[in-house]
């Protein structure tokens, strides 16, 4: 089981309050678990990630475990604590204002 | 008894404004999808209460809404847009051919006969069909063949603004975009021709007749003469008599031609109305008076209508999809602003009040008349 805090508008969007959990099969990775975060909460598609490419959207960033992981490949192993539901995967609306 | 609704979309969500005929009591229900940018929203004249919302985001992309109860519930639905084929390229500021990418729906236009019928118009431009409530969207990719690779986008993007729907003729539609022009289908969207003949951008564009590249902001028509288009442009109020084949200015005294909405009178299709706006430097009302400009003579003869609007110490914008009637008697006429107002006349121009002083940045205004 995987924890996932997303940003207050995807938490509206995808009607949803505090926290989602989501179960990916295999080892957990960005990938893995965005697919199954879109898989539970389909309007979610392109908000997180653009349609087709699977890209991540410029202004929202990834982190877990203090760590930045946005930059990091989507087959990526993310961090053990969040694979065991220690520590959340956090969806950020990056700060781009101005 | 006659009600009004109207559909207002701002920079950080939507607002339901509805009144009875009288349209002196209104009572604002929202805002929808609070912080985000809804661009536009309208309903199906085939069912008043289905709706179609543009949700847009920096940083979440595009969302499209539909409510089926006259916006009181919504539901997402389809929201992937993808161009047709190899997307190509269209010129971008440094002369250089630039990809096409999909940013965000400018417009929605819902067929005149069908709820599940939609058109969108999408920067970067092109348009985009759904026959099934919005669930899918397809491109309909014989727009961008009108020389699309000519199109450069403006300060404000290359968005798909303005798509007319001819009621006469299902397989007439015009569509606008800015800083390329105005087009017309004849086949239900299969072919399309530039229609900017006569249209002068002498300041943009050195070739005097240039088949696209015009800034139009604008147009609009009435439904009893969808031949008769008026158009805002960048500078110039223009008029076609001949679907677009042709335009002659007729801004006549206006006192600046610059601007942005242009709409036409429910019931008297030779009346018009406009926003004139300082100038493209200045994007707010000449001296500080915000004015709508009114001729009951398709052009040329204008009027200032000033009762009930500021007329001192006034800067703010209206923008092209912020102004609509409605269909009663007398005609009912509504802009938004960038300042957050929301003005109504319930005299066909002749006296305004703000029905809201403080909303956000008003995007678009849209009017329906209920039974």
């Amino acid at each position: 089981m995987i924890r996932v805090l997303l940003p207050a508008h995807l938490r509206t969007l995808a009607r949803v309050e505090g926290e989602v959990q989501v179960e990916v099969e295999g080892p957990a990775t960005l990938r893995s678990v965005l697919d199954a975060l879109e898989a539970r909460f389909p309007v979610l598609k392109g908000t997180i990630r653009d349609h087709g490419t699977l890209r991540r959207r410029p202004f929202v960033r990834f982190f877990a475990c203090q760590q930045d992981l946005s930059h990091d490949a989507p087959e990526a192993r993310l961090p053990e604590a969040v694979a065991t539901g220690a520590e959340p995967f956090m969806v950020i609306g990056a700060m781009a204002g101005g | 008894m006659s009600a009004i609704r109207l559909l207002v979309g701002t920079r950080k969500g939507a607002f339901v404004l509805t009144s009875d005929g009288k349209r002196q009591r209104w009572e604002i229900n929202g805002p929808h999808f609070a912080g985000w940018e809804m661009y536009h929203l309208k309903g199906s004249p085939a069912d008043p209460n289905r709706l179609y919302a543009s949700q847009t985001s920096g940083w979440f992309g595009q969302k499209i809404q539909r409510s089926n109860d006259g916006g009181q519930t919504w539901e997402p639905v389809g929201d992937k847009f993808t161009y047709e084929g190899v997307p190509g390229t269209h010129q971008w500021y440094d002369g250089t051919q630039h990809p096409w990418e999909f940013k965000r729906v400018w417009h929605l236009e819902p067929s005149l006969t069908d709820p599940d019928t939609v058109y969108a118009g999408a920067e970067d431009a092109a348009l985009f069909k759904t026959t099934d409530g919005g669930q899918s969207w397809q491109e309909l990719p014989g727009l961008r063949r009108a020389k699309g690779h000519l199109w450069q986008p403006g300060a404000g993007g290359m968005g798909l603004h303005t798509i007319l729907l001819d009621p006469s003729n299902p397989q007439r539609i015009y569509v606008a975009i800015s800083a390329a022009g105005t087009f017309r289908t004849d086949d239900a969207g299969k072919t399309w021709k530039a229609i900017n003949r006569g249209l002068k951008s002498p300041y943009e564009l050195p070739d005097p007749d240039a088949e696209v590249g015009h800034c139009v902001h604008r147009i609009a028509l009435h439904r009893s003469r969808p031949g008769v288009l008026f158009m805002q442009k960048h500078w110039d109020v223009m008029r076609t008599d001949d679907a677009g084949d042709s335009w002659h200015e007729v801004s006549g005294n206006l006192p600046t031609d610059f601007g942005f909405p242009i709409d036409v009178h429910a019931h008297e299709p030779e009346t018009i109305y406009v926003v004139p706006i300082k100038s493209d430097s200045e994007h707010f009302p000449l001296d500080g008076k915000l004015r709508v400009y009114r001729s009951r003579s398709g052009g040329n003869e204008w009027e200032p209508l000033t009762k009930g609007l500021p007329q001192q110490d006034c800067y703010v914008n209206v923008l092209r999809d912020a102004m609509a009637v409605d269909s009663l008697q007398p005609c009912g006429v509504y802009f938004g602003t960038t300042g957050g107002q929301v003005y109504a006349s319930a005299d066909a121009g002749d006296t305004w009040t703000p029905i809201v002083r403080d909303f956000p940045a008003v995007l678009s205004v849209e009017a329906q008349t209920l039974p």
